[in-house]
């Protein structure tokens, strides 16, 4: 191994040997850092590169939408056009969690808003969360657990609750009218969905 | 204050500024020194880069096993919907699987060329005797990492080959039935063994393997390097050098090749996963993964009493063999060619695991019904992988909540318990909400009676959190009382 020029004479286990000359030994150890360097920035880069992968594998909940509740079919839209009362329609909701999927059963109301317009009512009473029948004698709807009163349309009347019965976000694609279901938060005067 | 001469000396010690403040408390040139300067007998070589080589891997391994943890469940009812997930849906999973899968591979490969240079350069000798053995038992526990890993996909594939792999364990005598038992968490493969395996290969394997690599690279350092076969194994005396540059150069050259090739193999070929473990299936031919399908052939030769001479003698006298190797091999020749019963017993080995191997594929592909069997797998497999992202249907959904309710009077009480608003305040099949405390359960806390007498006349605490007495006529009552009785 005497054609490598790195190859010295000393005995396995010692330092660099003491005796070479001071410029020399300058000379290497420049050489041997600047490699170092470049040894280091290539390493670095390289790590970056495959880092890569894994911080995009490790994100992707957050840039992809992993939870999400399936639009629930409710009939076509014509079924609803001339509402005396709201129809009340069970629908099922699917919930996507990551991997996994639940389907649960609720029923919500299809009623007319203030302009007539067909809008899709959770049953869910926005005071404690008990589901709210239809009253047809009284026109409104009624809560059995605290007497939470509300309008057709959904408006408060009287009651506990703090805020009107929570509408859910609808659609209608190809003629059949279509609900998102959410939960909102209860006792608070305004909607807060979750989830 | 005689503060500055006394700083004035620890400058000149570490350095000036941040690093030479960091060198003063962690030493790290020193460290560092030591590390590099490592004095190589007969100089730098391309053969010596396989150790670190495989420390590479094993970081990968490590770094893509972390990762692909986020997303894994380590259960029969999930593994497989996690990896699926893993490989279908999540970004790079595809990718970083295929890593960690052919990583393994990797690392079985690499090693295999680590020990065949330290055999053949005759590396073992001189005072390396429990550097050898530490080498030896870390093989032992990689061959371990690669066999648990390979069951937690929980697919056809990993399910079978486990299948295989434990029963082998059973035809050892005398404990072998108990040894099954042990990793299979009970007799039977399911959801305790899937567990007991991703301990072992999360917690148990990899900690042994920290362990052993601590001390097989301190055992080396101690010893010192080898160097070239016409170097004394005791008394080094060619010129050396040092680790750095040239020798770190060439083991990451290897590292490069690693990094590339793994990455446009995982790229251009991701690892399938195959569809669920069906332990009905019959028709299921399994197969190992390469580096166990000569242990696979061999077992196939040895039925009845006689297996005990090839399930355990002769494998263990192997063993034994090469543990052993450092304490019989005692002579300072380490020139391949000085010798030659090292050299034909390893050419001898090598040969019959390949030619096992070989053996094994020839096999599979001259049995027509095997061949089509395993063709038609891989098959499946490649549907499956063209399927989307199934999600798995969660145990509180409705249908598994209908399930229960063969009896037509709970049915009955199920539409009045809706019709009454009940679930408003307990929730969809009684799972209890903030309004009001679940029901299910409830069935083996009161009776029929006791339930009917609580829902006509409600308790203090039950009035309290809004209940209202039932007015319903007795035949609901009772179909309500049977529903909620039924709630689990």
């Amino acid at each position: 191994m005497t054609g490598t020029g790195e190859v010295s004479n000393n005995p396995p286990g010692r330092e660099p040997a003491q005796n070479t000359g001071a410029m020399q030994q300058a000379a290497n150890s420049g050489r041997r850092s600047f490699l170092g360097v470049l040894v280091a920035m290539g390493s670095a880069c390289v790590g970056a590169l495959l880092s890569v992968p894994l911080v995009r594998f490790a994100i992707f909940p957050l840039i992809r939408q992993t939870t999400d509740t399936k639009w629930a079919p409710l009939g076509p839209l014509t079924d609803f056009s001339s509402l005396s009362d709201p129809a009340v329609r069970t629908i099922q909701i699917e919930q996507l969690d990551g991997w996994r999927r639940a389907v649960s059963e609720k029923s919500v109301y299809i009623t007319k808003d203030a302009q007539g317009r067909v809008q899709v009512l959770s049953s869910v009473c926005p005071h404690l969360g008990c589901t709210v029948p239809w009253n047809r004698e009284k026109k409104q709807f009624a809560c059995p657990c605290h007497n939470a009163s509300f309008s057709p349309d959904g408006a408060r009347i009287a009651g506990p609750a703090l805020r009107g019965m929570d509408t859910l976000e609808s659609k209608v694609a190809d003629g059949q009218l279509q609900v998102r279901f959410q939960y909102f938060r209860q006792l608070v005067s305004t909607k807060e969905v979750i989830g | 204050m005689a503060s500055k001469p006394g700083s004035d000396r620890s400058a000149q010690e570490g350095g000036r500024g941040f690093r030479g403040w960091l060198n003063r408390r962690m030493g790290l040139d020193d460290l560092l020194r030591q590390a590099l300067d490592e004095p190589i007998p007969g100089g730098a070589r391309f053969a010596y880069i396989f150790g670190s080589g495989l420390l590479f891997i094993f970081v990968s391994q490590i770094v893509t096993g972390v990762f692909l943890a986020l997303y894994y469940v380590p259960s029969a009812d999930h593994a497989h919907t996690t990896v699926a997930y893993i490989t279908k849906q999540v970004t790079a999973g595809s990718f970083l699987r295929s890593l960690h899968s052919y990583g393994a591979s990797a690392m079985v490969v690499v090693l295999l060329l680590h020990l065949s240079q330290t055999y053949i350069y005759g590396s073992y000798k001189g005072r390396r005797e429990i550097l050898w053995l530490s080498g030896c038992v870390l093989f032992g526990l990689v061959l371990g990492m690669a066999f648990t890993g390979y069951l937690l996909p929980w697919d056809q594939r990993a399910y079978f080959a486990t299948a295989v792999g434990t029963n082998a364990a059973s035809e050892v005598p005398l404990i072998g039935e108990t040894l099954k038992r042990m990793m299979r968490g009970g007799a039977d493969m399911g959801t305790l063994t899937i567990s007991r395996f991703f301990v072992a290969h999360v917690f148990l394997i990899p900690a042994c393997i920290f362990a052993l690599l601590a001390s097989h690279i301190f055992l080396f350092r101690k010893a010192g390097a080898a160097g070239p076969v016409d170097e004394h194994p005791f008394h080094p005396a060619q010129a050396t050098e040092p680790f750095y540059p040239r020798q770190v150069l060439m083991d990451l050259s290897l590292t490069a090749l690693l990094i590339i090739g793994l990455g446009i193999l995982s790229f251009l070929i991701p690892v399938p996963l195959g569809p669920p473990a069906n332990p009905a299936d019959t028709q299921f031919v399994p197969r190992p993964e390469w580096y166990y399908l000569s242990i696979f052939q061999w077992l196939k030769y040895w039925h009845g009493p006689a297996s005990i001479i090839g399930i355990l003698v002769i494998p263990s006298i192997l063993v034994i063999l090469v543990l052993a190797l450092p304490f019989l091999d005692r002579g300072i020749e380490r020139r391949p060619w000085k010798r030659p019963i090292a050299m034909g017993s390893y050419t001898f080995v090598f040969v019959v695991l390949i030619g096992l191997a070989l053996r094994s594929q020839y096999l599979d592909s001259h049995d027509s019904g095997i061949a089509q069997q395993l063709s038609k797998q891989k098959s499946d497999e490649a549907d499956y992988m063209r399927q989307p992202f199934e999600p798995e249907l969660s145990s509180a959904s409705l249908a598994a909540a209908n399930v229960a309710l063969a009896d037509p009077l709970a049915a009955k009480g199920k539409t009045i318990f809706e019709a009454q608003s009940c679930n408003a305040c307990h929730g969809d099949g009684g799972v209890g909400t903030a309004a009001a405390p679940k029901l299910t359960g409830i069935g083996t806390k009161f009776d029929s009676q006791k339930l009917e007498a609580l829902l006509k006349h409600p308790s203090p605490t039950m009035t309290q959190g809004g209940m209202s007495p039932s007015e319903l006529n007795p035949d609901d009552l009772k179909a309500l009382v049977a529903y909620v009785a039924s709630l689990k």
